[in-house]
C-alpha cells in the first residue's frame, strides 16, 4: 500500500445524543446530495464519512430532531 | 456486486429541475409509458435546485414581456448567435409553465391586484419574478412525481447511454454509488438532464466541493451525450459567474438589484449599467478586478434597514442558505460594509450562457431517441424556469416517440466494455486516487483554460490532460463511494478536454471574457456568425464543425445588436 490517510476536520457536525438514526432514521443521509454522510455501525449515529460538502444544508433542514448543524468549510470560511 | 438487468420505454437521467418535469409531462402525455427517473443523489433534494430557488430569472409575463421581445434579447445578450426557434419554443412557452407552477402552489410574489409582480434586471426587459418562498420547489416537484406515478431510482450514477444498429438509443448503463451493483437498463428514449458541468475547474478556495453549481453535476451527461455519438455546441462559451468570493455562491445582483444593491469597485462605484449577467458584463468584471479598481464588491450598505431585511429573508433562505453564516463569520454585514466578490472558475452551462448539449425546438439531439433538457442542453439563457419547459418539451416529444419505436438490441461489446470501465478502479488495492486525479485536472484548467485564453497555453493544457487519461489507467476505488467519484473524475477529464478543443476551434474573440482569444482579439462575424459543434469522430476522437445560424423569426436591427456591448457606465453618467 503506498496511500496515507490524511485526517481533516469535516463541516457536518452531528450531536449523538438528539441524532436517533439507531431508530432507523437516515433522513440525513438519504438527502444529502453527495453522499457524503452514513451511519456508524458501531455507535449508531450518522456522521460525515466524505470531507466533500456543498454546505447546501438539506441534512441540517431535514433532520426531525436538530441534530445536524453545518458550518462553512475552513478552507473557504 | 451484481448485475441488475431493467426495461423501461422512458429513461429520465437527472433528478433535479428538468428531469422531474420531462418524466411527469411524458407520464400526463400517455400513462401507460412505463417512466423512470434515475439520480446519482435523491430527488427530493438533487441538483441546482436542492434548496429551492429566490426567482424566476426569464419570466415571460404578457403585460411585461413578449416573447418577440425576449428573443431579442437573448440573441443579443448572447452576440447573435442562438438558434431563435429554441430560444422561441422557452419564451412562447414559458408563461403557461409559471401558471402551472402556480397551481401547483409554487408562491409568486404578486402585486395588490393578483398580478404577478415583475422586476427590471435584464439590459432592455423586464422578466424577473421573485419567489420568496422558493425553498418549497423540491417538495412540490416531488408530489407531482407522486401523483403521475413516476419510478424513481435513486443513488444510481448513469455512466453511458447505449445505442443500438443504427445509432438510436438502446439502453442506459451505471452503478450503485452504495453497492456497485451494475445497471443496464433497455429503453425506447432517454432525456439527459444532468445539469452543468460545473467541477471544470477548481476554485480559487483549493476546496474540491466549492463549487457554485451542485458539485453533482460535474458533466456526467456532457461525456455521456458524446460517447453516444451527440454534437455538443458551443462549449467555447464558458459560464464564469461574479460571485461572492471564496463562498462561491451568486452574491444575487438579480435579487438585489431591483431593490438597489449594484456590483460597484473598490472606491463603491458602479461601474456596470446592468447586472445581468453575460459575457460582456464579466469582462468588465475582470476589466475592473484586474484594472487596478478592485477588488469587486456588492453594494447594499446605502439601502435602509428594511430594505435589507427583505433582501436577507430571501437570500438567506433559498437557493444557497448557508450564506448568511458565511456572513457571519467573516463579519459581513450588509447594513455596514460591501460584500467582496470575485469572478468564479471555468465551467459548462446553458442556464446563465450558451454550452451544451445540441438541442433543437423539440428538445431533441442528434441521437434518435436522446433528449436533453435544462443546464445540460444547448438553449441559452435559460435558468430554472427554461429547465422546466424544455423538460416538458423533452418529456412530450419522448412519450411520442417511444409509443411509435420497439425496444432495440444494445451493443453487448459496448455494454461488456463499459463494465469493465466502471468496475475496474475497484479492483485495483494500489494506485491514485479519484480525489488526486480530479483535483490535478481541474487545477490544470485553471492554469491553462481560465480565460483570457492564449493557444500555446491550450496546446500545453491538451498534452498535460492526456497524460491525466494515461494515469486514470491506474485510479483505484476503496469503496462505490469512490467509484462514483473516479467515474465523475473521467467526465471532468473529457469536458477540460471539449473545453479546450472547442476554444482552440473557434479562432476569433466572442461573448466577452466567455470566449476572449487573446491570439485571435477581434470578433469576426465574417467567419464566426455560427454555431460550434463538437462530436466523436470515426477516430474516436473529438472532432468540430460550424453549424449555419438558423434563420431568425426575429429580427434585430443594427442598433439593437450592440446595446450588450454597451455596458460599462459612461463617463459623464460617473461624474454625474
Amino acid at each position: 500500500m503506498t496511500l496515507a490517510a490524511t485526517p481533516t476536520q469535516v463541516p457536518v457536525q452531528v450531536d449523538n445524543d438528539k441524532c436517533i438514526a439507531e431508530k432507523g432514521c437516515t433522513v440525513c443521509v438519504d438527502v444529502c446530495p453527495l453522499d457524503v454522510l452514513a451511519i456508524d455501525m458501531l455507535t449508531r449515529k450518522a456522521f460525515m464519512k466524505f470531507d466533500e460538502c456543498w454546505y447546501c444544508l438539506p441534512c441540517e433542514t431535514d433532520c426531525p430532531t436538530g441534530a445536524v448543524s453545518v458550518s462553512i468549510p475552513y478552507l473557504l470560511r | 456486486m451484481k448485475r441488475i438487468d431493467l426495461e423501461f420505454d422512458l429513461v429520465v437521467i437527472g433528478g433535479g429541475t428538468g428531469g422531474p418535469m420531462a418524466a411527469v409531462k411524458a407520464k400526463e402525455k400517455n400513462p401507460k409509458l412505463r417512466v423512470l427517473l434515475i439520480d446519482k443523489a435523491n430527488v427530493k433534494r438533487s441538483g441546482a435546485i436542492s434548496m429551492g430557488m429566490d426567482g424566476l430569472n426569464n419570466a415571460v409575463i404578457p403585460g411585461h414581456a413578449t416573447p418577440e421581445q425576449y428573443v431579442k434579447e437573448i440573441t443579443i445578450a448572447n452576440d447573435g448567435i442562438v438558434d431563435q426557434e429554441a430560444v422561441m419554443a422557452y419564451a412562447a412557452n414559458s408563461f403557461d409553465m409559471i401558471n402551472e407552477l402556480d397551481r401547483w402552489g409554487v408562491k409568486f410574489e404578486k402585486d395588490e391586484t393578483g398580478d404577478y409582480a415583475v422586476r427590471k434586471v435584464h439590459h432592455l426587459g423586464s422578466y424577473v419574478l421573485p419567489m420568496p418562498e422558493g425553498h418549497h420547489m423540491k417538495k412540490i416537484l416531488y408530489r407531482q412525481l407522486k401523483k403521475a406515478r413516476v419510478e424513481v431510482t435513486n443513488r444510481v450514477v448513469v455512466t453511458r447511454v447505449l445505442t443500438g444498429a443504427n445509432g438510436e438509443v438502446a439502453a442506459v448503463m451505471g452503478f450503485d454509488c452504495r453497492t456497485a451493483d451494475i445497471y443496464v437498463i433497455r429503453t425506447r428514449a432517454a432525456v439527459i438532464s444532468t445539469g452543468a458541468a460545473g467541477r471544470i475547474g477548481l476554485p480559487a478556495s483549493g476546496y474540491l466541493m466549492g463549487t457554485y453549481e451542485n458539485p453533482t453535476n460535474c458533466g456526467d451527461g456532457h461525456a455521456m451525450a458524446y460517447h453516444a455519438g451527440a454534437s455538443l455546441a458551443n462549449l467555447e462559451c464558458f459560464q464564469i459567474n461574479p460571485l461572492i468570493k471564496d463562498y462561491n455562491g451568486p452574491a444575487c445582483a438579480y435579487v438585489t438589484g431591483p431593490f438597489g444593491g449594484f456590483t460597484a469597485n473598490s472606491k463603491g462605484e458602479r461601474f456596470i449599467e446592468c447586472d445581468y449577467w453575460s459575457g460582456q458584463m464579466m469582462m468588465e468584471f475582470h476589466n475592473e478586478l484586474e484594472g487596478g479598481n478592485g477588488p469587486v464588491f456588492l453594494k447594499l450598505d446605502h439601502l435602509a434597514e428594511e430594505t435589507i431585511q427583505e433582501i436577507e429573508t430571501i437570500l438567506h433562505t433559498n437557493e444557497r442558505p448557508s450564506r448568511g453564516r458565511f456572513h457571519e463569520k467573516r463579519g459581513n454585514d450588509y447594513r455596514s460594509q460591501m460584500v467582496e466578490m470575485h469572478i468564479s472558475e471555468i465551467g459548462f452551462c446553458s442556464g446563465h450562457s450558451a454550452s451544451g448539449i445540441h438541442i433543437n425546438a423539440r428538445g431533441e439531439t442528434s441521437v434518435p431517441g436522446l433528449y436533453a433538457a435544462g443546464d445540460c442542453a444547448s438553449v441559452p439563457h435559460n435558468y430554472m424556469l427554461g429547465a422546466f419547459v424544455y423538460g416538458r418539451i423533452c418529456g412530450e416529444n419522448a412519450a411520442e416517440y417511444c409509443a411509435e419505436r420497439p425496444l432495440v438490441d444494445y451493443d453487448a461489446g459496448a455494454a461488456a466494455a463499459e463494465e469493465a470501465r466502471i468496475l475496474a478502479p475497484l479492483g485495483r488495492t494500489d494506485g491514485l486516487t479519484p480525489f488526486q486525479i480530479e483535483y490535478k485536472t481541474r487545477r490544470l484548467v485553471n492554469d491553462y483554460l481560465q480565460p483570457p485564453k492564449i493557444t500555446r497555453k491550450y496546446e500545453i493544457a491538451l498534452r498535460r490532460f492526456d497524460e491525466i487519461r494515461e494515469d486514470t489507467a491506474c485510479m483505484m476505488a476503496g469503496n462505490p463511494h469512490e467509484l462514483m467519484r473516479a467515474m465523475e473524475a473521467h467526465s471532468i477529464i473529457d469536458c477540460a478536454e471539449m473545453a479546450a478543443r472547442a476554444s482552440l476551434f473557434r479562432t476569433e474573440s466572442r461573448w466577452g471574457l466567455y470566449h476572449y482569444y487573446v491570439d485571435h482579439p477581434e470578433r469576426d462575424d465574417d467567419n464566426w456568425f455560427c454555431h460550434t459543434l463538437l462530436s466523436k469522430g470515426a477516430d474516436g476522437r473529438m472532432t468540430l464543425a460550424k453549424k449555419a445560424i438558423e434563420p431568425y423569426v426575429v429580427p434585430i436591427d443594427e442598433e439593437e445588436r450592440t446595446a450588450y456591448q454597451r455596458l460599462r457606465v459612461a463617463r459623464s453618467a460617473e461624474a454625474a
